[in-house]
């Protein structure tokens, strides 16, 4: 299995197709503008505002670093920052064991998989507005089904807002880990098996180390999203109790669209852009996911 | 060009790809600049913007009657009314302002809400246009048009009712436990006594909103030091948070939460989702402080309570305190302001007209309202409650003092970390003389 030419590997044969080359590139447009439309220019565009004083009305004053000096100095920041890191790491490891285990639940061939995997799928379907809505109902103090001060209290908002967002992206990670699971040969656990590995052994040595690219993908996309998070927020405590569970991006929505200092706001949006890159970068340095390397080296 | 070779078709493709990057990006800047409409008397349908909760109903049939008037038709345009659900009423409107999308005629609640507008040169000053047109001169209560201008010079015209903040109280409730309204803040407290040993959570609160525990500090400030603690601050002195009636207003907050005044669960318990409002109605709670549109609120929403048991009482007084009983705090009302660039200028001051007719002073009367028109008094009778609106007319006629909210007479770049630090003592993080600390840093 392992001698073939090395012009191969990798390469699946293409027949005729090997001839005409790549796509051309034009094909990629309506994709590259939407990007540039949509993302590139506004992140430009609120990197340009970070230098200036703008109300939202008539034109921005430049201002200099003034923005990126308050950024440093103040003190919603700093606490801000930490609640951040503390929801996407409660959020990480909250979404990641969860889905994880219904993802290779899901990848199985068990009755009625199909069906309840179906319906495990339906939150992700929904929008985050209408579930954090729905949950802020649910959580009423006086007409709400937990009946407590949840959303007044610290670590009732906190942990509020970690199992509204789980509940709505647990099925989407379900999803990729179920197609990652997939791909595992039959055989492995075939081998494994006439070896006398039971289904924990298995889970732990073929299962997860075999996932480990798909975790990496999950993980990034989890990480970002949590850096990102916001409707929740908004809609279940308004950064409150005080100041508790104001994420940057809250921070940076009030800034900008109650103080409407949009010149912070943006100095606050482009420090997220900054933070969020690097730290996936790093994910995937340390994940060993850049390098590609096949799960299946050696087979 | 159809290389072959994938390194230079490579080459070509990302160069290709910069090209159309910078095309978007130019072609999206100069859409941006061109769409910025010239203003004039063109005709042609204008957009009005109001704040869109249950008293909207006013002026969604002004508006269709201003649509089939001769007047209208002379102005040759029609208005299209844009309902902007509650909360985020302000953003939207600074968002759309800042666009060529913007409004013509807008809701506001004159004062702080409109300077950026008038510094960025975006309302018609209705200064003369007011002096020269007899039915907008004399349409209205003079002090409640000059309270929605900004340095003598009217921007808007009045188009909603007063809106004195007001305790409002279950009737059924204070008359099954034999309880009469207080007037001194001792009675007061015997009052919550009672009530929470008969297991009722003595006032409503929709914390999460925070506006609403603004109500309590704006009272309680007025009360124990009188109405020019936050005048001082209004006009900008900081240091005026430093007043010792605002520590005392802090403290006294502080014991009502510790002594459950406001139950539990206040701080997740919102009223622009109906939440506060249904705690009271429903007997959970007995007292609700609120402006005067708790109301039509209650109307709205829970029609047999409004009319049976809801009461109202003005705050009570604080023994030793310099404020006077009859000193009101809320809004003196909404306005119409009108934008600089509008299409159709002779449409939206005709409409404006509109507003100080007396069919709209019947519509809002009608929703249980008062107008701010001069002509108000006499239609009262007509009111779905006679002596609720005579009771809210009296109170701002003889108020010695009406002080404006808070959040509205000041920048919103003060106001957004007051209301933060409002909300922390209410929550419990931060003690009474932290927040006068943090107040004072507020610049």
């Amino acid at each position: 299995m392992k001698g073939g030419s090395r012009v191969d590997a990798g390469r699946p044969p293409r027949g005729s197709q090997a001839k005409a080359g790549r796509p051309h590139a034009a094909l990629a447009l309506p994709a590259v503008l939407f990007f540039a439309f949509f993302a590139i220019a506004p992140m430009v565009l609120a990197f340009y505002l970070s230098f200036t004083k703008w109300n939202g009305l008539g034109d921005p004053e430049p201002v200099g670093f003034a923005n990126w000096q308050k950024l440093l100095t103040d003190d919603r920041l700093a606490q801000s920052l930490t609640v951040t890191v503390l929801l996407t790491v409660v959020s990480w490891v909250f979404q990641t064991v969860i889905s994880l285990l219904l993802g290779v639940w899901a990848a199985g061939r068990q009755k009625n998989r199909a069906i309840l995997s179906a319906i495990f799928f339906v939150p992700f379907l929904l929008s985050s507005t209408a579930i954090s809505l729905l949950f802020y109902a649910l959580l009423d103090p006086n007409f709400g089904i937990i009946r407590g001060d949840t959303l007044g209290s610290t670590n009732g908002a906190f942990l509020a807002i970690v199992f509204v967002g789980g509940w709505q992206f647990i099925p989407f990670h379900t999803l990729i880990y179920q197609g990652g699971a997939r791909q595992i040969p039959e055989v492995l656990y075939q081998a494994a098996a006439i070896d006398g590995a039971g289904r924990v052994r298995q889970f732990f040595s073929i299962t997860l180390p075999q996932l480990r690219n798909t975790v990496a993908t999950s993980s990034v996309l989890m990480v970002v999203g949590s850096l990102t998070y916001f409707e929740t927020v908004l809609i279940l405590t308004q950064g409150g109790p005080g100041t508790d569970t104001a994420i940057l991006p809250y921070l940076m929505y009030e800034a900008g669209f109650k103080s409407y200092d949009f010149g912070y706001a943006s100095a606050i949006a482009s420090f997220l852009v900054v933070a969020a890159t690097l730290l996936s970068l790093l994910m995937v340095k340390l994940s060993g996911f850049g390098a590609m390397r096949s799960t299946r080296e050696g087979m | 060009m159809e290389s072959t070779t994938s390194n230079g078709g490579r080459t070509f493709s990302r160069r290709w790809v910069l090209g159309a990057g910078a095309t978007t990006l130019l072609t999206a800047g100069l859409s941006a600049c061109g769409s910025s409409g010239g203003s004039g008397s063109g005709g042609g349908t204008i957009t009005a913007f109001v704040y869109g909760d249950d008293a909207v109903k006013v002026q969604v049939k002004a508006i269709d009657r201003f649509n089939a008037s001769a007047a209208a038709k002379k102005a040759k345009g029609k208005i299209k009314l844009e309902k902007v659900p509650g909360a985020e009423y302000p953003a939207k409107l600074r968002t759309a302002m800042g666009s060529p999308n913007a409004p013509d005629v807008f809701f506001n609640w004159g004062g702080g809400s409109i300077k950026a507008y008038k510094d960025a040169n975006q309302l018609i000053d209705l200064t003369d246009i007011i002096k020269s047109d007899s039915v907008l001169k004399d349409g209205f209560l003079p002090s409640v048009l000059a309270a929605g201008g900004l340095s003598g010079h009217n921007y808007g015209i009045p188009m909603r009712g007063m809106q004195p903040v007001i305790l409002f109280y279950n009737k059924s409730l204070f008359a099954e436990h034999k309880l009469t309204p207080p007037t001194t803040w001792d009675q007061l407290l015997d009052i919550n006594a009672k009530l929470k040993k008969a297991k009722i959570t003595p006032f409503a609160l929709g914390g999460a909103d925070v506006w609403p525990e603004l109500m309590w500090l704006e009272y309680l400030v007025d009360r124990i030091g009188g109405p020019q603690v936050f005048e001082k601050i209004k006009n900008g002195d900081a240091s005026a948070w430093g007043d010792p009636a605002v520590l005392k207003a802090a403290e006294t907050v502080k014991q009502l939460i510790d002594d459950g005044a406001f139950g539990k669960g206040f701080s997740s318990v919102a009223y622009t989702n109906g939440g506060a409002p249904a705690v009271f109605a429903k007997g959970k709670a007995a007292m609700h402080l609120m402006g005067s549109w708790e109301y039509s609120t209650q109307l709205g929403k829970f029609p047999d309570f409004a009319k049976k048991d809801l009461g109202w009482f003005a705050f009570p007084s604080i023994e030793g305190g310099a404020g006077d009983i009859r000193n009101v705090v809320g809004n003196p009302t909404n306005y119409w302001s009108v934008n600089a660039r509008t299409s159709n200028k002779d449409a939206a001051l005709a409409f404006l007209r509109e507003c100080a007719s007396e069919q709209y002073a019947k519509d809002l009367v009608a929703n249980g309202d008062i107008p701010t028109t001069a002509n108000a008094e006499k239609l009262l009778d007509a009111s779905p409650n006679p002596e609720f609106a005579k009771f809210q007319y009296k109170m701002v006629q003889q108020a010695p003092a009406f002080t404006l909210s808070w959040d509205q007479a000041v920048d919103p770049n003060v106001s957004t970390p007051m209301l933060t630090e409002i909300n922390k003592l209410f929550v419990g993080k931060s003690s009474p003389s932290q927040f006068v600390t943090a107040l004072k840093g507020l610049k």
